[in-house]
């Protein structure tokens, strides 16, 4: 058609019918044009239907069960009392545990990989190899990072036997705890978790239930109850049988870790840890290389002009990512569950050892329950989950905008 | 008389001790600088360490799993049945946790693949400034959702949905799972093919505009070719994501592994194993624990290989342009 269009011209404008014919192509391109256009924006809008049906279901199901007592109470088995003070509590530890270890450590990789002018050639090769395994390690399912930390943070299996219960410990007393026959309270100091148990005998350092020191008296299974009741509360029978108990400080450590924070902070750490280093790379790499040669040639070293020049202009940079590898921790489930499994708590936990759970696991628990009342409330926890990583990534996008501009 | 004083200070040459403690100060600062370095490159070397012991936790513990009583290679490769935790009948065939995994990432792909790179043809070559302000915060906001969030919602509104549509839907079924696992993969597959397709230089475009091109032309049968690289890329990376994907089908997909193709029944993937072996107490070191890391060790094993052929395709085929 096209060789002849130069001959045609002239006999199409005389006929406007052949001419509406002959640009029909056209047109039909044109609509083509406009139906694609209409596909995009229908494809595209049905993402924003999937937000604002997500939201409306979530807000439609959890709003009416969402209280002060919802944030305040501990779960039970009973949905109308159900809160989830420990699981927040839990996250928070958590989640700033695992920024504190992640954060350095992803800075400081990012520094390297960026600032770190490789001399040789293996040096390049490395750090090339490197930057690949940080590619890869960001597309690693965190699942297997929850396998990994089961393995090396809870049982350190190779350095212990792999049972999970506590070897070394420090910060714990044990005792034996007995209840006389006036209901008092007596503890027994032990040395160990599996030290024989106490047979008491007169004379024994023992503890009240105020854990002031005490004396004990110990009578026979038949003799006379002592008459003073001041006097009763520091007496046993020797027949008294106690069980152990456990006093744990604050800071209560013990290796291997077992499914406590610390494990499951350790190992949301490695989750996020390729986040942060990605993000502070890129941080780093917008910082104008002017900034760094004005440095050198002010006489400063290499690492003077990191600290003072280099890092502090990447900041805000850094910082953005690491708020959004924090929203990703706190959303994070799978690999908490692989290490905590589904625990009824009703305390936060209290040392880097105890039991925990998370938000988005307290969530999963009752979302999984066939109760349609468990159901409301993991919507209501979904609302306080998505509220609080609304709220990250306004700073997030605050710190994004204030300190846009890179100096230069 | 002061200044001159100072002038005279100045102009002296230094002194044998202070050039000696310049020295010493200039071999402090560059001793201090390598402990640096070899602290950053401490942290930087745990980067590697963590892949390191992926690799060798996950391979010791598959090996110990091998070594059971109860397991051969040849069942692990070759059985259809999984059932490690009945008591007598045990089965350790890997196929029906491989056809789960494969179904719900295929109908995730269905789902995202298309919208995806629609999405990202339409934020690249269409449109309007102000569209794309209310788009692209939108995808970032569905790419930020925990994943626990979609798995409820594929429970509490996709699948009453599909049973109103069709009765024969159970409770559970793969179909709600996948489709949720496609809402979630949307994200990835849109901003990396869009940055692909950005990347096309505007030369193209505007060539085939001069040829009497339209947009569609340009964006269809042009830029989307030469960004291919980068869009398979895309869909192989989110597929990586949609094999590793664990809350969304822990909840909505069921527990019963089974070879899979019918996406109205229950299924079980292979992340939904090991939540269920998370969630029950299983003993340790029993076959069945050992099961939990063949069963990761090849979870890992597809996703490794799909984010290194992604990077390499990005890599490989990548159109340089001047």
């Amino acid at each position: 058609m096209n060789e002849h269009s130069g001959q045609l011209l002239h006999p199409l404008l005389a006929d406007p019918a052949r001419l509406q014919a002959r640009l029909r192509p056209v047109a039909g391109r044109h609509r083509r044009e406009r139906l694609f256009y209409l596909l995009c924006l229908g494809v595209a809008g049905s993402s924003v239907l999937v937000l604002v049906l997500l939201f409306g279901t979530i807000t439609w199901m959890g709003l009416f069960t969402l209280s002060w007592q919802f944030l305040t109470a501990p779960p039970s088995p009973s949905a109308a009392e159900s809160g989830m003070y420990p699981a927040i509590m839990g996250s928070v530890w958590v989640v700033v545990l695992a920024m504190l270890a992640a954060l350095p450590l992803g800075t400081a990789s990012a520094i390297l990989l960026e600032e770190y002018r490789p001399r040789s050639a293996w040096t390049r090769k490395i750090q090339q190899a490197i930057e690949l395994n940080i590619t890869n390690l960001a597309g690693v399912p965190s699942v297997v990072y929850g396998i990994l930390g089961l393995t090396v943070f809870v049982y350190m299996y190779p350095l212990f036997d792999g049972s999970g219960k506590p070897v070394l410990e420090w910060g714990v007393q044990y005792y034996d705890q007995f209840y006389n026959e006036a209901d008092a309270v007596l503890l027994v100091p032990v040395t160990s978790l599996d030290a024989p148990p106490v047979a008491p005998v007169s004379g024994m350092q023992a503890y009240d239930a105020e854990n002031h020191p005490i004396t004990l008296q110990v009578i026979g299974p038949d003799d006379p109850w002592p008459e003073n009741p001041e006097q009763a509360r520091n007496v046993l029978r020797s027949t008294d049988m106690g069980g152990r108990i456990s006093q744990k400080t604050w800071h209560y450590f013990c290796l291997p870790f077992g499914r406590g924070v610390l494990a499951g902070a350790l190992t949301l750490a490695l989750v996020i840890l390729p986040t942060i280093i990605i993000a502070a790379r890129e941080a780093l790499r917008s910082v104008p290389d002017s900034l760094r040669e004005g440095s050198f040639a002010l006489g400063a070293t290499w690492w003077q002009t990191i600290r003072r020049v280099t890092l502090p202009a990447a900041l805000p940079g850094i910082m953005t990512g690491a708020i959004l590898a924090l929203s990703r921790a706190i959303g994070e489930a799978a690999p908490l569950l692989m290490i905590s499994g589904i625990v009824f708590l009703s305390n936060p936990p209290r040392h880097l050892m105890d039991d925990f759970t998370v938000m988005p696991l307290q969530i999963f628990n009752w979302a999984q329950r066939p109760q349609e009342d468990f159901h409301l409330l993991a919507a209501s926890g979904i609302i306080v989950l998505l509220i609080m990583l609304l709220a990250f990534n306004s700073i997030a996008l605050f710190i994004r905008q204030r300190y846009q501009k890179p100096p230069s | 008389m002061n200044e001159l004083k100072e002038k005279t200070v100045l102009a002296m040459p230094l002194s044998p001790e202070s050039r000696i403690r310049g020295q010493a100060v200039r071999r402090a600062r560059r001793v201090a600088e390598m402990l640096i370095v070899t602290l950053l490159g401490t942290s930087t070397g745990i980067t590697l360490l963590v892949t390191v012991a992926i690799i060798s936790v996950l391979g010791v513990e598959t090996v110990q799993f091998f070594r059971q009583e109860e397991v051969t290679v040849q069942e692990f490769f070759l059985s259809l049945q999984w059932n490690p935790l009945l008591g007598g009948d045990k089965h350790f065939g890997i196929w029906p946790l491989l056809t789960g995994t494969l179904l719900i990432s295929v109908i995730g792909l269905v789902v995202a693949v298309p919208t995806g790179l629609i999405t990202a043809i339409f934020l690249s070559e269409y449109a309007h400034p102000r569209i794309r302000a209310v788009l692209k915060p939108t995808l970032e906001l569905l790419a930020g959702i925990p994943t626990v969030v979609y798995g409820f919602f594929a429970l509490a509104f996709i699948t009453p949905l599909l049973k109103w549509f069709h009765e024969g839907f159970n409770s559970y079924n793969a179909l709600s799972a996948g489709i949720a696992v496609g809402i979630l993969i949307i994200p990835i597959v849109s901003s990396i093919a869009e940055d692909a397709m950005r990347a096309v230089p505007n030369a193209l475009r505007e060539g085939v505009y001069g040829l009497g091109g339209t947009r569609f032309d340009a964006a269809v049968k042009v830029v989307f070719p030469a960004a291919l690289s980068g869009i398979v890329a895309s869909v192989l990376l989110a597929m990586a994501r949609a094999v590793g994907e664990t809350m969304v089908v822990a909840l909505a997909a069921g527990s019963t592994p089974r070879m899979a193709y019918d996406p109205r029944l229950e299924t079980q993937t292979m992340t939904g194993f090991m939540v269920q072996m998370a969630m029950g107490d299983v003993s340790n070191f029993g076959v069945e624990y050992y099961s939990l890391y063949a069963v990761a060790a090849t979870l890992f094993v597809i996703t490794f290989s799909l984010t290194v052929l992604g990077a390499w395709v990005r890599h490989r085929y990548q159109e340089k342009y001047e």
